[in-house]
């Protein structure tokens, strides 16, 4: 291994990834170091969610290696369930539990795989639910959430489990503009107290806000990265250029 | 809707005798000693039609749970196992099955079981493997990201199927394990062939004693009629109880 991989906290390195005769992934690297944030964006079918799904396991790549935290996941159960424990993730479509409350939608995670107490764990629960700003609907069913709260509810989750990574797979895309900020807001919040993020979203404010790095994937290839400033102003390639004139002017 | 058609029923089972003149409630009349005697023996099966069906479908839950699991798997051969269970046993007829378990299993085994358990091996056989369908069906409506989401929490499988995937699992396939419940009902009837004393059998002896078969199997009728509406009840409680706190 390279002597800069150690200064990674997820390390890349050549991934594909096919779903039949489609080409998710073809030749990515990319390095993530601790504390960084990174933000990928790209056209639907790019190959974002599945590279970060790749990260925690929820598909598994075929060629090339994913290193996260100094274990490379070989797709064996003891990295995966190694690496599921540091990374979490939220999804487009929350996901959470609709049978349980927001309180033991929290805790379930702690409790099973944590080994935590029940009241240690509604404890902790509650101290994430009040960072995502929403302890008051802790005892509530997901179903009485708005989209927002739910997806907050979602972050929280996540939290929970106490990751040293967090990935966010376009968490606002199936929110209603007026709840997007609200979301944004938790992420932004985050970003700041030293979290390891890498988000698939499109929100360039965000982007432009927190991003140290901006990653611009097209047809499975990362086809730019770039710190934001940069990316923002110069992108270098015609491909890149071509999809920021479509989400920056519409 | 419910409520008047069982109203419906119950009229038409008491207007009956009216019907013609070939009616001789005095078999089953209460008002007389032996037809209270008669009323009561045939009331005394409803002990192990109800033992018998409550047994043999909390067996085959267990049985067709278990069953659904390889069915969700991945790998190919591993979900072949759902299948040939499930192509196997719903193949045979429960009558069969029934002569099947009683008469031939002391052959293949040398072990001999007594009526009861054999009818309950045989229904809870036959059921299995619709129970294990239903269980596949309700695994399979829940939600990908359901399990991702679990995945997300570093849940192992155990848990995953325990506190996430079952629990929903169950409430959308509560009405189809009612139906099910109130079939068993129904096909412990058929056990009365090797001698189960439950309502069926109960019905028989009564009918080959007094020779009134109108009476005794309307009464018999009647019998699972009460029994199946006051299940139907009991699940649709369940369901309207369990589903109350997920509604937005």
């Amino acid at each position: 291994m390279p002597s800069s991989g150690s200064e990674s906290v997820i390390k890349i390195a050549n991934v594909y990834k096919q779903f039949g005769d489609f080409q998710a992934l073809k030749d990515v690297s990319l390095d993530v170091a601790p504390g960084e944030r990174v933000v990928v964006c790209g056209p639907s079918g790019s190959g974002k969610s599945t590279l970060i799904r790749c990260i925690n396991g929820l598909e598994q790549h075929e060629t090339g290696t994913i290193t996260v935290d100094g274990v490379e996941l070989d797709h064996t159960g003891t990295s995966l369930k190694a690496i599921k424990v540091k990374v979490g993730m939220v999804f487009q479509q929350f996901n959470l539990f609709p049978h349980l409350t927001v309180l033991e939608n929290l805790t379930l995670g702690p409790i099973r795989a944590r080994g935590m107490t029940k009241p240690d764990a509604g404890e902790l629960a509650m101290r994430y639910l009040e960072r995502v700003r929403i302890p008051e609907q802790a005892d509530k069913y997901p179903a009485k959430l708005s989209g927002g709260q739910q997806q907050r509810v979602a972050i929280a989750r996540s939290l929970c489990m106490e990751p040293s990574i967090m990935l966010f797979d376009e968490p606002t895309s199936a929110l209603d503009p007026e709840m997007i900020n609200e979301v944004l807001e938790v992420m932004t919040e985050l970003a700041t107290s030293g979290m390891t993020m890498i988000c698939v979203t499109h929100e360039t404010g965000f982007a432009r806000r927190v991003a140290d790095k901006m990653v611009f994937m097209d047809q499975g290839e990362i086809v730019e990265a770039a710190d934001p400033e940069k990316f923002f102003t110069a992108p270098e390639t015609q491909r890149c250029r071509d999809f920021l004139d479509k989400i920056l002017h519409h | 809707m419910r409520r008047a058609t069982k109203y419906l029923l119950l009229a038409v089972a008491l207007l009956l005798p009216g019907c013609s003149g070939n009616w001789g409630w005095y078999v089953v009349n209460p008002m007389t000693e032996s037809g209270l005697v008669n009323l009561k023996f045939l009331l005394s099966g409803l002990y192990y039609t109800i033992l018998l069906s409550v047994t043999a479908i909390s067996i085959s839950i267990v049985v067709g749970l278990v069953i659904a699991l390889p069915g969700l798997a991945r790998n190919p051969y591993v979900r072949s196992i759902n299948r040939v269970y499930v192509e196997l046993v719903r193949a045979v007829p429960i009558l069969v099955l029934i002569l099947w378990v009683y008469y031939g299993m002391p052959q293949l085994a040398g072990l001999s079981i007594g009526v009861f358990w054999a009818g309950v091996i045989a229904l809870a056989l036959s059921d299995s493997a619709f129970e294990a369908e239903i269980f596949r069906a309700g695994m399979q409506s829940v939600s990908k990201g359901q399990y991702e989401a679990a995945h997300s929490v570093s849940l192992n499988y155990a848990d995953t199927m325990r506190f996430v995937i079952l629990p929903q699992a169950i409430r959308r396939v509560l009405p189809a394990l009612g139906n099910q419940l109130v079939y068993m009902l129904k096909m412990s009837s058929l056990v009365s062939v090797i001698g189960m004393q439950e309502l069926t059998r109960k019905a028989n002896e009564l009918v080959v004693t007094e020779y009134r078969p109108l009476e005794v199997y309307t009464v018999l009728v009647l019998e699972y009629l009460v029994l199946i509406l006051i299940v139907s009840a009991g699940v649709r409680w369940l369901e309207r109880h369990m589903q109350a706190d997920e509604r937005g």
